[in-house]
């Protein structure tokens, strides 16, 4: 059942393809039906255990040929994005316009962007890597482009620029691990980086790059432009899933390297740059004088939570299973509060007729159930029990705690205080009463509808946490050596 | 499932469902809220009816479902937890029949009501709560589901105390998770058991178990009140008056006193937290609060502000009893864990009742009130009286265990604490007495809000929870020793804690 694997790949293409030659009409029609059979490939993937399942393309084997594998980590990035592609789909139907420019475009875009979310997740050669990651990059930054305003058009161009100096630095760690041990397969390069030339800079640049496309604080310049001025669902599909895959492979690429190579200072750098993005992304949403820049900015602040386990993730660290299941938990918990967030912050914006957060007053009458929606992902960004943002947050602090490193319990304590800040700041204005009579013709309750629905896995998500952990055992995944 | 799995659950899920529909539904369907309201409250009120009957009996209910690793979600009717659970059920019902009333034609009713039920999910949660990581998650829910109720006027000034609210229960949460979390990297998952559980903590780590009481209770404290912790509650009176009775008697400062109650008993085990000298300063923070909350309560002319000072003071006395190690003093602090609540539901249902049927906010306009609504005003003075501790009403039984507790557990300067208190409560709440009943009455009365009352003094949905909770305040203290009273049942706590 292995060779379903490159069809996780090649579906999407596919569906975008075909999206792209027919008429708007016919690509939002494909929407449900594309979305239905990439899911059913993913659960037949999902059903193969164990992993990792692996795949040589062309039957050329791995030192050679192009492999693809799919592990536990894969896996819940996969079935992240079918549920994120589920609710985005169904709200960009009700979001564009029949017919519209902006929406013709969307379509083939998304699908393309699916495309390469699992082609980068589910490569095992650092070339391919690099292929998958540029594909995303243009996906990514086409639809970041696609509203067409002048803003978002500047936005668009600068997460282009940035992207392509990750891009290229990492290109560089490619050619130099190449260069060192003459192979490209990962599998066989975590055996050959040991005694290799450059391999920890050539790891280490390649993290930087990664850094860089997962926008870690100080690298995090071009997120909130992008993801903030974007369309609404495109917000939610890079703040959900575009910068989840690059973290994934920095995962994937330091599980690798980490045993054979010394990265403990890289590791605590990282985890250092994380608390910084925790503590600076929530000041800056503080700031925020428009709703969507808020949430991108609680975006810089939550990416934090998922570099903070580095301070664990070495190999024979009592805590590095621990610090594993966290940074994969906030994975998926950010990945779907946050995609909730977005779409019930694009409802609020449409049903005030505009993005400032002024005219969020009065919105708790005029907008309920986005309002519950954007209050329910916050609760899940803020980490207030039974969320699923509460057990990354739950498995990070059992990870501090086992290490008896407090000054970490500090950080995660006062960013989840940071965050209730943000959210509610959000809720107070909801709970004003309307400062004038808005002439806005009521949206659709299919948006808000839809922001409520993935508003609750966040929320209820939390309560499955012990069979999820349990089917992905992610945390044996921390060195039992590749 | 079986039952012993299945009435926990229903105890929760009766007022989740019933909060969960009622979002959905529109502001018109006035009847069919109503309907799931009291539906709601009566099947919890008869849960938890079966489950006191079978935990008087010996039996336990027990619910544990996997919610983290190595932590369960564990819902467990103790007899401790009942004495809450019952508190909790029975003041929601009294509570949703007055809040009907009270918003009747005020918009966002459904909003209202959805997060009233799940308010007192929480409330139930908590109490019920069987390890610590499961009442973390139900205090938190509790503060989620407040915020709402606090700032449902949506004025400035409501939101400007929901603010000031949120601040200080979110400070107070991560101080609470800080606590949990290191506890538990001394001793695992800390379940609530008789005794406590700290103890297992070898002698060379044992002194870490102080600051952790510290970070536990700070982090209770501020629900509960604790001086200097206490800054959100007079804010939160701008909350309709149901909210404030709920907020003031049964949900938030009693979650956080019976989260103390719970951490001294059953997380630390009484005796050893008096070898680790915990108890001491506990009692002098609470007899601190006792003070002050009556110092400030003589300055307030309004009379809901002079009502939330009395509740900083009063649900202290809980904390008190706590502190005070020994059979009798425990029994005061948790007798008076339902006591205070009824009581004070009554005064501020009776404070509802005096702004919504005359526009009377202070308590220098209350001249003559008693002639105007005298129910309202008898329900207003057993429930005063019982504040001050007089016979029969039931605080005097509260106050009458925590002095011969004071005195048990040789702290005498605990009875000088009580009989300062005692005075400074005469002295804030019996002038209301002497104005309400004694003063010539305005010629007229200012606003007469419900122009529909009938023959009654103010809408009978008003006066019969109001005049129910204040004949619960005078047989709880004339029916002291009988049968399932609260003094019996703490009593019932206190002989399976002590003579474990």
């Amino acid at each position: 059942m292995t060779e379903l694997l490159p069809l996780a790949v090649l579906l999407p293409l596919g569906l975008g393809v075909t999206a792209f030659v027919v008429p708007e009409r016919g690509a939002r029609a494909l929407a449900a039906p594309g979305w239905l059979a990439v899911t059913a490939l993913v659960a037949a993937l999902a059903q193969r255990a164990p992993w990792p399942q692996r795949y040589a393309l062309g039957q050329w084997p791995a030192p050679l040929g192009i492999a693809l594998h799919a592990d536990a980590l894969a896996v819940a990035l996969l079935v992240l994005a079918c549920a994120v592609y589920a609710a985005v789909l169904a709200f960009a139907t009700a979001y564009f316009a029949r017919g519209a420019r902006d929406a013709a475009l969307f379509w083939p875009l998304a699908w393309l962007l699916w495309a390469a979310l699992n082609a980068a997740v589910l490569s095992a050669d650092f070339f391919n890597l690099y292929v998958a990651l540029e594909l995303l990059t243009f996906a990514a930054v086409g639809l970041a482009a696609l509203s067409g305003r002048p803003a978002a058009l500047a936005a668009a161009l600068r997460y282009l620029l940035a992207a392509l100096v990750g891009s290229n630095v990492f290109l560089l760690a490619v050619a130099l691990a190449y260069g060192a041990t003459g192979v490209l397969a990962l599998e066989a390069l975590a055996i050959r980086l040991q005694d290799a030339p450059y391999a920890a800079l050539a790891i280490a640049l390649a993290v930087a790059a990664l850094a860089l496309k997962t926008a870690l604080v100080p690298l995090h310049f071009w997120l909130p432009p992008a993801h903030g001025g974007a369309s609404t669902p495109v917000s939610a599909l890079l703040s959900a899933l575009v910068i989840k895959a690059s973290f994934v492979i920095v995962l994937r690429l330091w599980l690798l390297a980490a045993p054979r190579l010394d990265l403990a200072a890289l590791g605590q750098a990282l985890a250092v740059l994380g608390a910084a993005a925790i503590v600076w992304g929530s000041v800056q949403a503080l700031l925020q004088r428009k709703l969507k820049m808020l949430v991108a900015y609680s975006t810089v602040a939550q990416i934090g939570y998922l570099f903070v386990p580095f301070a664990w993730l070495a190999p024979g660290h009592p805590a590095a299973a621990l610090a594993l299941e966290a940074s994969v938990l906030q994975l998926l918990a950010h990945g779907v509060a946050k995609a909730a967030m977005f779409l019930a912050a694009g409802t609020l914006v449409l049903a005030a007729g505009r993005d400032d957060l002024g005219a969020l007053r009065g919105a708790a009458a005029r907008a309920p159930m986005a309002i519950f929606a954007f209050g329910l992902a916050g609760a899940s960004l803020i980490g207030v029990p039974p969320t699923a943002g509460f057990a990354a947050k739950w498995q990070l602090l059992q990870a501090a705690a086992t290490s008896g490193q407090w000054a970490w319990v500090a950080v995660l304590l006062a960013g989840g205080l940071l965050a209730a800040g943000y959210v509610f700041r959000v809720l107070k204005l909801a709970f004003l009463p309307a400062a004038e009579a808005t002439a806005v013709p009521p949206v659709t309750s299919t948006l808000s509808l839809v922001a409520l629905l993935l508003a609750l896995v966040a929320t209820a998500g939390g309560l499955f946490t012990v069979p999820l952990l349990d089917a992905l055992r992610i945390g044996t995944l921390a060195w039992r050596g590749p | 499932m079986t039952e012993s799995s299945l009435l926990p659950l229903g105890a929760l899920v009766s007022s989740l469902a019933a909060g969960v529909v009622i979002f959905f539904l529109g502001e018109a369907s006035v009847r069919l809220r109503t309907a799931l309201n009291l539906a709601g409250a009566f099947v919890k009120l008869g849960i938890v009816g079966r489950m006191l009957w079978g935990v008087f009996h010996g039996a336990t209910y027990e619910l544990r479902l996997p919610l983290l690793p190595d932590n369960d979600l564990l819902l467990r009717a103790d007899t401790l937890a009942m004495l809450f659970v019952s508190l909790s059920a029975g003041l929601w019902l009294l509570t949703t029949i007055y809040a009907i009333a009270y918003l009747e034609g005020a918009p966002h009713r459904s909003r209202f009501f959805g997060f009233f039920s799940l308010c007192v999910t929480a409330t139930v949660g908590i109490a019920l709560a069987g390890n610590l990581l499961s009442f973390f998650v139900f205090y938190e829910l509790l503060t989620l589901s407040t915020y709402p109720l606090v700032v449902h006027r949506g004025t400035p000034k409501a939101l400007a105390a929901g603010g000031r609210y949120l601040a200080y229960t979110f400070s107070g949460g991560a101080a609470l998770l800080a606590g949990i979390v290191w506890l538990q990297s001394l001793v695992g998952p800390v379940e609530f058991t008789h005794g406590g559980v700290a103890s297992i903590v070898p002698a060379a780590k044992r002194w870490l178990l102080v600051p952790i009481f510290a970070l536990l209770v700070a982090g209770l404290g501020v629900k509960a009140a604790l001086v200097p912790l206490h800054g959100w509650l007079p804010q939160a009176m701008v909350a309709p008056a149901p909210v404030s009775a709920l907020l003031h008697a049964v949900a938030v400062v009693k979650a956080g006193a019976f989260g103390i109650v719970r951490i001294v008993y059953d997380v630390y085990g009484i005796e050893f937290a008096q070898d680790l000298a915990l108890l001491a300063p506990l009692a002098v923070a609470a007899s601190l609060t006792i003070v002050y909350g009556s110092l400030r309560a003589l300055a307030q002319d309004d009379l809901k502000r002079r009502l939330a000072y009395s509740t900083v003071s009063q649900v202290s006395y809980i904390v008190l009893g706590v502190a005070l190690f020994g059979p009798v003093g425990s029994i005061g602090g948790l007798v008076h864990l339902v006591h205070q609540g009824i009581m004070k539901i009554t005064l501020f249902f009776c404070a509802g009742n005096y702004a919504e049927t005359l526009g009377m906010h202070r308590v220098s306009a209350m001249n003559g009130v008693g002639r105007r609504m005298p129910w309202t005003t008898a329900a207003f003075t057993i429930g005063v009286l019982g504040m001050i501790g007089i016979p029969p009403v039931a605080g005097f039984v509260s106050k009458w265990y925590l002095g011969l507790g004071a005195l048990a557990a040789g702290m005498p300067w605990v009875l000088a604490v009580l009989l300062i208190s005692s005075l400074l409560n005469a002295a804030y709440f019996l002038p209301i007495l002497r104005t309400a009943w004694f003063d010539p009455p305005p010629s007229h009365w200012p606003e007469e809000h419900l122009a529909s009352r009938g023959v009654w003094e103010t809408h009978p949905w008003l006066l019969i929870p109001t005049l129910a909770a204040g004949a619960s305040a005078l047989v709880f203290g004339l029916a002291a020793g009988i049968g399932l009273s609260p003094l019996e049942w703490a009593r019932l706590i206190v002989a399976r804690e002590y003579l474990r």
